[in-house]
């Protein structure tokens, strides 16, 4: 099994639905977010192009997270899903200067807190994750890569796709559809 | 002009900051492990090589600091955890992958041995120290009847003390101008200067010093070469590898690193030291002192300014 996303930056209108989602589902503290929106104009007047896209932990196949963690805090969960164990978490903060995407923070109960694909409150209910779930545009798709048949896995058959930075060696597992 | 803004709904003083998340704690304990791994490497070295005589800061003042330098290096890493109390759970795994970890497992090495060390030259302080219990006679005797043992543990242990404290660093690759294998040997070689540096400032005996002197201006020189190496290879790797060079070659960090590190604490003080060998007289503090001024400002560099490196998209 391995949990992917697909984020389609064609349909995606930058409403911030996913991030509110998110924290409301997750009880993420006041002030934090595990995913947001960014917008990248690019180009040279007046042909300027926009990108939006929603991004939060690409759940690497290779997380230099995971790598670096001293206690085994990070770990590799159920389909790839890579996790923070609270307890186990020193708050030492490898995992967040480790991150190419910047997609840790300091949870202010003192460990470090991330995206989890809302593993275990939705996704192993059957249910999508939050921000999926909410999504206006219907611009993201959850699922098992392994699945033929997953949202996920049909729309990067018929669509051109990229990931963040691949070229830091990680393999990430956020796609983003162009 | 081609153009690319970027805006980030992250744009929040919460979020956005934390990309500097380690701030002056782990560079202050980067210094002192480091200025520690390299007391106690000499300390064994010449304890290995039978000249404890010949060179008894080394082997036998100089190691007081020790458990002092790894007690304040050790309180800093704590007070830099966010989940201060869970800190025993770096002791509850190995992980091989983390210099974190083996980093951690390292000190609880090093430290208890630089504390065995101290007691057993506790004379060389308090010449009329007594253990007071006959086990803890017996305990001394012990350690001394094995003394070649534990140097050899301490030689080996606060090598890897030094290199750690760089590859701590170097393991990760989102920071690029940390993400080069040199900065291991780098601070290991920083590190043992700095120990040297130590010892040339204590020590009382003009042969010692010399001896000293001769050693670390073998290791800035190695330093040096180090350095060009990094650079050399930041320049001929990646755009974000160029740009993390360029930091220090025209960006915000050139002069804190061409002043402070390369010429106060390299340069000026191999120039001192060579003269010195050569036998003009002058103040002995100042190169040392300039040494471990060097060596903490570079640990303070390049922590800070790895944290502004990083990959762009």
């Amino acid at each position: 099994m391995r949990y992917a996303m697909a984020v389609d930056t064609r349909k995606c209108v930058g409403c911030s639905d996913c991030v509110v989602a998110c924290q409301t589902e997750n009880n993420v503290p006041i002030g934090f977010c595990r995913d947001w929106v960014v917008e990248v104009t690019d180009g040279t007047y007046p042909q300027l192009e926009v990108e939006i896209r929603s991004e939060r932990c690409n759940h690497c196949e290779n997380s230099p997270c995971v790598r670096c963690c001293p206690t085994g805090a990070s770990h590799y969960a159920e389909g790839g899903v890579v996790l923070v164990t609270p307890h186990k978490c020193i708050g030492c903060g490898a995992c967040i200067a480790s991150c190419p995407y910047d997609a840790r923070y300091p949870h202010p109960d003192g460990y470090v807190d991330k995206c989890t694909f809302c593993l275990h409150n939705r996704v192993e209910k059957g249910l999508d994750p939050a921000c999926v779930s909410v999504c206006p545009t219907k611009c993201m798709y959850f699922g098992d890569l392994d699945d033929p048949n997953s949202p996920v896995s049909k729309v990067l058959k018929t669509r051109k796709y990229k990931t963040l930075i691949p070229e830091a060696g990680t393999n990430p597992q956020l796609y983003f559809l162009i | 002009m081609r153009e690319e803004i970027i805006v980030s709904g992250r744009m929040n003083h919460l979020i956005d900051p934390q990309l500097h998340i380690w701030h002056w704690h782990i560079p202050l304990y980067l210094f002192l492990g480091g200025l520690a791994a390299g007391i106690l490497f000499f300390a064994s070295l010449y304890t290995i090589l039978g000249k404890e005589k010949e060179y008894p800061t080394a082997v036998r003042l100089a190691p007081f600091l020790t458990p002092v330098l790894l007690t304040v290096g050790l309180l800093a890493l704590l007070l830099d955890l966010n989940h201060k109390l869970y800190f025993w759970q770096l002791y509850t795994t190995i992980r091989l992958e983390s210099p974190m970890s083996w980093g951690a497992w390292t000190l609880m090495v090093v430290t208890p041995l630089s504390i065995v060390w101290c007691a057993l030259n506790i004379k060389v302080l308090f010449p009329a120290w007594d253990w007071k219990y006959q086990w803890i006679w017996d305990l001394d005797a012990f350690f001394r009847k094995n003394l070649k043992v534990i140097s050899w543990i301490l030689l080996i242990s606060s090598l890897i003390l030094g290199v750690y404290t760089g590859i701590l660093f170097s393991a990760f690759n989102a920071r690029p101008l940390w993400n080069t294998s040199i900065l291991g040997p780098l601070f290991l070689t920083s590190g043992l200067s700095t120990g040297a540096a130590a010892i040339i400032l204590m020590s009382k005996n003009a042969h010692e010093r010399h001896n000293f002197a001769r050693i670390d201006l073998m290791l800035i020189g190695i330093e040096l070469f180090l350095i060009t190496h990094m650079f050399m290879g930041f320049l001929a790797s990646t755009q974000v590898h160029i740009d993390a060079a360029s930091l220090f070659l025209g960006g915000p960090y050139t002069t804190p690193f061409w002043l402070f590190v390369v010429t106060l604490g390299l340069a000026i003080p191999a120039l001192l030291e060579v003269l010195e060998i050569r036998g003009y007289k002058m103040p002995v503090f100042i190169a040392p002192v300039l040494v471990i001024f060097g060596g903490l400002m570079f640990r303070f560099i390049i922590a800070y300014a790895g944290q502004v490196s990083r990959w762009l998209y």
